[in-house]
């Protein structure tokens, strides 16, 4: 069983391993730098459905199929699934799954949605609940440009701290045995609102909750700050990754040099236009099911710290004049 | 030369717009109603029709000209029939771009669907 | 965790470090092709006046025309295109006024006919109709009181 070391902090002693992981994205990431991680690359941004929703949906389930296939698992295997995403009433993931028939929590984090769901997987297995569970999520930008901003065909401009919505969907599965990655720590963060009201400033919304949940992972594990070989935030971007390594700093925790963020690493910023990066919930989720988990498991990485950062806003909050409450949820992820 | 003169003013009208966008934060719907509520009292004032005299379509065909198309209807209908034409004549005026916007607007939605082309 | 900032200083703080948009390139953008659209409009207006049509009759139709043009090339999936490289250039003549009703008619077809395309179409461009004819109902009263 787990020991609660702090507030937010829980050491899972029976350190739950990441049996399987896929990543299926759209063009774009298709496109970017870790292009050649994916397991998948879809070129239509409708999947072949009729909406941006079902294709999105199909995106879930299709990655979903391919986190079983490659554990060699099936449908009656799974415990659970903890799934969400960013769409209303989280109907991607709902809708994604539904045909699966397993035992199911829909989760609503945001763009921090895969560091929860991995979390609660893993509390899962470690509680002994569990011999698999399957954490998975997804974004679409158009989905989501629908959603949160405006019609795709609107001529609108980007502003220059806007990030770029993930179109796709990663997740993975945990469970009691096997030889690959294994969850060793999590740190559940709070919810931080420094009174941010840009929605198209999603990093700085966000960065202070990352650093909070950062800063209190060392200090309630004592870990020393060179213990991992990659602490890697969310969906960020290049403002507020910045913003977040100098306020990091400030809190006596210099990560420099070990530290990335998904929404940077995922588009090439100048080539591809996305201004301050990626963001959305697969931005973390295909970055991990794709890159990290692969270089973990050939030993590249031995242990990162994943932070997953979501912003907890609606349009219907924006417009009614709230600010932007952010949250990041870490995960510590070892080969031992 | 008209094109010349219509190029300046329609242009300098969008510099405004621009301006506004970059500096307030103001979405392009806020500055949308702005633009159309400036026209309408421009327009009211006749400061406007100066500038349409001057700039011909660089004036009209910004939404701003849309708004002084209003007032110059309101304030030909309140000469002719008193206050009903307060609220008759900017409908009237506006009419043809309301109707033609809602008519095309409908014809693209039923025949066209929304794409992504910046994939790359 | 004690945050070393107020929210008022951290916003100052942040913001100072945001990339900035490229506001002369932008601005001259915005000239060009709102000056580019104004052009073409007066090109219209001219072909329209040497048919034989009136002032009135010919401006009327000069906006028919570019409505009809702003909502064709959003439909056929390019004004976005001219609306991010033109910006207000774009967005504020007419036929920016069109792409704001194409856009979300054609981006709500899924949710149907009525509620769809029909409420959806006037999602941005409502706005700019209600405080455009209020606005011209309360100078049209102002004028009938002044006369």
């Amino acid at each position: 069983m787990g020991t609660r070391l702090g507030k937010h902090t829980v050491r899972l002693d029976s350190k739950p391993v990441i049996q399987s992981w896929a990543a299926i994205v759209g063009a774009k990431e298709g496109h970017g730098p870790l292009g050649s991680y994916f397991d998948e690359i879809i070129e239509d941004e409708y999947f072949g459905e009729e909406t941006f929703e079902k294709g999105e949906s199909k995106f879930l389930r299709e990655t979903f199929g391919k986190i079983l296939s490659k554990g060699e698992v099936s449908t009656g295997d799974i415990q659970y699934i903890f799934a969400g995403d960013l769409l209303n009433q989280c109907i991607a993931a709902s809708f994604g799954i539904r045909e699966t028939e397993i035992p199911f929590y829909g989760l609503y984090g945001a763009c921090s949605t895969m560091a929860e769901s991995l979390s609660l997987g893993s509390f899962m297995v470690e509680g002994g609940f569990a011999e698999r569970a399957v954490c998975i999520t997804s974004s679409h930008f158009c989905s989501a440009e629908k959603q949160f901003r405006y019609p795709l065909e609107f001529g609108n401009q980007r502003t220059p701290t806007s990030q770029w919505t993930v179109t796709g969907s990663g997740g993975v599965m945990v469970g009691k045995a096997g030889d690959g990655p294994r969850v060793t720590h999590v740190t559940t963060g709070k919810i931080v609102d420094m009174g941010i009201t840009d929605a198209n400033d999603m990093g700085t919304a966000m960065a202070p909750a990352a650093c909070d949940t950062i800063t209190a992972h060392f200090r309630e594990t004592n870990l020393p700050l060179n213990y991992y070989d990659l602490i890697v935030t969310g969906d960020l971007g290049w403002h507020g990754k910045n913003i977040c390594l100098q306020l990091l700093e400030e809190n006596g925790i210099s990560v420099r040099g070990f530290y990335e963020d998904c929404g940077v690493m995922i588009y090439d910023q100048q080539i591809q236009k996305t201004d301050c990066g990626g963001s959305g919930c697969a931005c973390s989720a295909t970055v991990l099911g794709g890159y990290l988990l692969d270089k973990l498991s050939k030993r590249e990485l031995n242990k990162i710290l994943f932070v997953a950062t979501g912003a907890l806003h609606s349009p219907l909050s924006l417009q009614q004049g709230e600010s932007i409450p952010a949250i990041a949820h870490a995960v510590s992820i070892e080969m031992i | 030369m008209e094109f010349i003169r219509a190029f300046i003013v329609g242009g300098l009208i969008c510099v405004v717009g621009q301006v506004l966008i970059d500096l307030t934060k103001l979405t392009p719907a806020r500055i949308m109603v702005l633009f159309v509520v400036a026209g309408v009292i421009l327009g009211a004032l006749g400061i406007y029709p100066i500038l349409v005299e001057w700039g011909g379509a660089g004036a009209t065909v910004p939404i701003i000209g849309f708004g002084n198309t209003l007032a110059k209807g309101v304030i030909e209908d309140v000469n002719e029939k008193g206050l009903l034409g307060a609220f008759s004549g900017g409908v009237r005026a506006g009419a043809v771009g309301i109707a033609a916007a809602v008519f095309f607007g409908y014809i693209m939605a039923v025949v066209s669907k929304p794409k992504i082309k910046n994939k790359a | 965790m004690e945050q070393k900032r107020t929210k008022e200083e951290y916003k100052k703080w942040s913001q100072k470090q945001a990339p900035k948009s490229p506001k002369i390139k932008r601005i001259l953008m915005a000239f060009l092709v709102g000056g580019a659209i104004c052009t073409i409009g007066q090109v219209i207006q001219n072909a329209l006046l040497g048919t034989g049509l009136d002032e009135k009759s010919a401006g009327a139709a000069t906006t028919l025309f570019m409505i009809f043009i702003g909502a064709f090339l959003t439909g056929i999936n390019v004004y976005d295109d001219i609306g991010r490289v033109g910006g207000a250039g774009a967005s504020i003549p007419v036929t920016g006024f069109a792409n704001s009703i194409v856009s979300p008619a054609m981006e709500y077809k899924k949710e149907g006919y009525v509620m769809g395309v029909g409420a959806r179409m006037f999602l941005i461009a409502g706005p700019v109709l209600v405080y455009g004819i209020i606005t011209s109902i309360v100078v049209g009263i102002i004028y009938y009181i002044i006369k």
